[in-house]
């Protein structure tokens, strides 16, 4: 058993009252009990050290567990109060799960991304159930009068077993809300465990399923208009001047005027990305209205001038960000990267001396690696409810990390934060897009401008074209072999449009005694954002492939390949900055070759193997590959992961599957082009997505079991997959792959 | 702007639109049936499907002046109490993550079954291809038709 304190330094973690009508309410902040590093914690902002949950149990035994996080399918509705549950010793049927508020008062660290959502709140959640199970036991042990320690609890009962007494939770509620939270609390053995560990359905599965609403595509006021935006159709162009005077009389519009997003003089944070600061909105009484009335907009665009602006980036120094001036081509962009590739760039990691063991080297293999920019598309394009008046502003819709917009939309309207309030609906999937919510400051000055409640709506059309994509990156890797087939000297030079992908400390780093990692990037008008996996999603694939091709080029299996590496990692690992932890990376692998019935030796029968650590997991696959007709079919499959104690294990597989399904997807699909600063590709029918027919015909799912606390796995299947595929592929095709999309 | 009136869900409605407004908008903005999706408009990703006259039909395709009297059902009147067998066999095998696709590809994979009540992985993939997810879940949406398939023989 553990124990753990519920009163940090900081600032008190857990605060109790009575709920009115009865009962008792908790009101939690899980962060505040994380094991951040001061770095970490530095890089946050200071509302998250609040109150960020609730638990309420009514007069009636009723348990109510807010989640509080956005849900975009990664089933953290479902899953952190899952966790709540099991501490505070309740049945989970008994548990009614609410998606809470956004309450930046009362919640802090609403936040979806990075894959962290579990493994920031296991404590805080674990706790908190804790805490309220420990008050029931004390007015327990003072109606009864004898020792708490003698009060067990067992599915929402307290019992006494020298008394024979025992009653449901909700009638010592009440009492439990005048007593003190308790200081420090004893956690569950892991192993006593009976909900975490155990497959429980998504929440809101029955809603899902019949076609309640849920999302903010959904939203329906009374007296809502209808709002869409036009944007100037290629990045390097701004608003010049429009003519709306004939779409004014179209019917059921209302009104078409100019929104200005952000004011020049405001100090972007790191989330307030915006691609166009200037758009046409038109507002009217129904979508399609509006759709019609958009086209007799005549607008004219013209090219802007470069300029710079100020960003506050995550957790770090403000910096200038340089946007130039012009109309990108997809086909520049690749002759510039080769360019730049081949130029001096800024060394992130040196060990020992690489240019010596190059110099020594009995074979050198080089390979050169491109992606091109991704489009996220969400299912359910970017969309905001917004009702805004002198007073206050209402907003609801779906969004990734509502506090970290709350500020920006603050500053546009000068309305102080306590005045807004932003809620959250299910959110139709985010990948990263729906972190960057200009849209929601659209639509709030689309609102304030009619007066009226409105839903600002983007057609597929402007969302696709909108910009905020995955970047494109360029890699050159270089390996060194001895006369024995001993890698010693490797060397990685990763840079990107606009973005560099380069993570300098993580594996091969530390397995070779010399290595060099540099990075560059080139600045475009092209704008980012995070998407599934940021930079991950490019360099396991590519480092992966490399590899591949190096175990082949040394005469190695190349699951034993990466554990030769792993291994001295392990035991004598160069440098100190080593990103993963060799033992655990070794144990997906291993668990990959096991599973997967892997034969080894260097050539592979159809068959590609790739691993990854990022997001704080590990996950490895072994891709089981048939070529019909020219078209690759993905026939399994199969994979291991280590993201520490699974919650809820069915929907972990689900989403695991998930990432696989996606990354396939972007391997063979994934493409945005530009043509004079134009996306080339403006809907599902040029954008390729993957269909079912294209998905594997099965995937098997391994979790490592362990009693490490958990970590994510919303994204660290991703991006491994692609070298999976890529190294099938060659086996397949004797064709290795590099350049995404992949060809055949 | 005219007078339709439209058969959905068993019931009689009759809207004041525009002649070429999609199906989809009428049911979203006018009707209040925000089950049924916006996602391309185009009939190029299936999460706006309908069924009209039982057959999957892409509702941002369909003009209201298209419809006549033939009949059309949504995600909301496939079954009383969300209890048609394709719905039960979703939450059996728990299919949805970010959910936006689902009733869509539920409408598409309850028109197939209606007219072939056990059909094979390969007439599963085929009827299923227009309807894409963005989360990835086509396998369990695959389990899922054929377990609705098994349960309804």
């Amino acid at each position: 058993m553990t124990t753990t304190s519920s009163a940090l330094s900081r600032r008190s973690f857990i605060k109790g009252s009575a709920l009115a009508g009865g009962g008792l309410l908790l009101s939690f902040n899980w962060l505040a009990s994380c094991k951040l590093t001061p770095e970490e914690a530095r890089a946050l902002p200071k509302e998250w050290f609040q109150v960020n949950g609730f638990l309420k149990i009514g007069d009636n035994g009723m348990v109510t567990i807010m989640s509080p996080n956005p849900e975009g399918g990664q089933n953290v509705k479902t899953s952190m109060p899952m966790i709540v549950a099991e501490e505070l010793d309740v049945d989970w049927d008994k548990v009614i799960v609410e998606q809470a508020p956004l309450d930046t008062e009362a919640f802090s660290f609403q936040f979806l991304g990075g894959s962290q959502a579990i493994r920031r709140g296991w404590n805080g959640l674990r706790t908190a159930g804790a805490s309220a199970r420990q008050m029931l036991r004390e007015a327990a042990a003072q109606a009864w009068n004898v020792p708490v320690g003698e009060i067990e609890t067992s599915s929402g009962t307290l019992h006494h077993k020298g008394s024979g007494k025992s009653a449901g939770y909700g009638e010592f509620a009440s009492a439990a809300a005048q007593l003190p939270v308790p200081e420090s609390v004893a956690l569950k053995d892991i192993t006593d465990f009976k909900i975490i560990g155990t497959s429980q359905k998504n929440v809101d599965a029955k809603k899902i399923v019949t076609g309640q609403p849920l999302f903010g595509m959904d939203t329906q006021e009374e007296g809502m208009l209808l709002a869409m935006i036009i944007h100037p159709p290629a990045f390097g162009m701004k608003l010049k001047s429009f003519d709306a005077s004939k779409a004014k009389t179209m019917p059921g519009i209302r009104d078409v005027f100019k929104v200005k997003v952000l004011e020049d003089d405001y100090v972007r944070q790191h989330f307030d990305t915006c691609t166009f600061l200037e758009v046409v909105a038109v507002v009217g009484e129904s979508t399609w209205d509006v759709m019609n009335a958009k086209k007799a907009v005549e607008v004219s665009w013209e090219p802007f001038e470069a300029y710079s602006e100020e960003r506050v980036p995550y957790g770090g120094p403000a910096m200038t960000l340089n946007i130039p001036a012009g109309l990108e081509n997809s086909e520049d962009h690749r002759q510039s990267m080769e360019e730049m590739a081949m130029k001096g760039a800024t060394v992130a990691r040196r060990d020992g001396d690489p240019e010596a063991a190059f110099r020594g080297a009995d074979k050198v293999l080089e390979r050169t690696y491109t992606a091109p920019f991704l489009a996220h598309n969400c299912m359910e394009p970017m969309n905001f409810y917004a009702h805004v008046t002198n007073e206050s502003a209402l907003l609801k819709g779906p969004l990734q990390k509502p506090e970290l917009t709350e500020h920006a939309l603050s500053e546009r309207l000068g309305m102080p934060i306590e005045n807004i309030d932003i809620q959250m609906t299910r959110l139709g999937g985010g990948y990263g897009r729906r972190s960057y919510a200009h849209w929601l400051i659209e639509a709030a000055l689309i609102s304030r401008e009619v007066n009226a409640p409105v839903k600002l709506v983007y057609s597929r059309e402007d969302d696709m074209t909108g910009g905020i994509y995955r970047s494109t990156y360029h890699a050159t890797y270089r390996a060194a072999l001895d006369k024995d087939n001993n890698l010693i000297g490797f060397h990685v030079k990763a840079g990107g449009i606009p973005e560099s992908p380069l993570y300098a400390n993580r594996f091969p780093a530390g397995a070779v005694e010399n290595y060099l990692a540099e990075s560059w990037t080139i600045n475009s008008n092209i704008t980012i954002g995070s998407f599934r996996a940021p930079r991950s999603n490019f360099m396991a694939g590519v480092e992966q492939s490399f590899l591949d091709e190096l175990a082949e080029l040394a005469g190695k299996d190349p699951i034993a390949f990466r554990l030769e590496l792993l291994e001295r990692a392990k035991n004598d690992p160069v440098g100190e900055r080593n990103d993963y932890d060799p033992e655990r990376y070794a144990v997906v692998l291993e668990l990959v070759r096991e599973k997967s019935q892997w034969k080894d030796g260097p050539s592979q029968d159809k068959r590609g193997v790739s691993a990854y650590f990022c997001h704080n997991s590990y996950a490895a696959h072994v891709l089981d590959l048939a070529v019909d007709n020219g078209r690759p079919m993905v026939q399994k499959v199969t994979c291991a992961i280590d993201c520490g104690i699974v919650v809820n294990p069915d929907a972990a597989q689900n989403l695991a599957e998930g990432g696989i399904v996606d990354g396939i997807g972007n391997a063979l699909y994934g493409e945005l082009t530009f043509k004079d600063g134009v996306p080339m590709k403006k809907n599902f029918d040029t954008y390729r997505m993957i269909r079912m027919t294209e998905a594997p015909k099965q995937i098997e799912i391994h979790f490592v079991e362990n009693q490490i606390d958990p970590t994510g796995l919303g994204e660290p299947m991703f991006p491994p997959i692609f070298a999976a595929l890529a190294n099938a592929l060659y086996q397949q095709t004797g064709k290795r792959q590099y350049d995404q999309p992949f060809t055949i | 702007m005219a007078n339709f009136n439209l058969n959905i869900n068993g019931k009689s409605h009759t809207v004041d639109v525009d002649p070429s407004t999609p199906m989809l908008w009428v049911l979203r903005d006018h009707l209040n049936l925000v089950g049924t999706k916006y996602g391309c408009g185009i009939a190029q990703c299936g999460a706006c499907t309908v069924h009209l006259d039982g057959t999957a039909t892409r509702s941002c395709m369909l003009t209201v002046s298209m419809v006549g009297n033939s009949e059309i059902t949504t995600i909301e009147g496939l079954s009383e109490n969300g209890d048609h067998p394709v719905q039960k066999a979703w939450l059996e095998v728990d299919v949805p993550q970010c959910g936006y696709c689902q009733a869509g590809q539920i409408m598409t994979a309850s028109a197939l079954l209606q007219k072939n009540p056990n059909p094979s992985d390969e007439e599963i993939e085929m009827a299923m291809n227009g309807n894409i997810c963005r989360c990835g879940t086509y396998i369990r949406i695959k389990k899922a038709v054929k377990l609705a398939a098994e349960s309804n023989t």
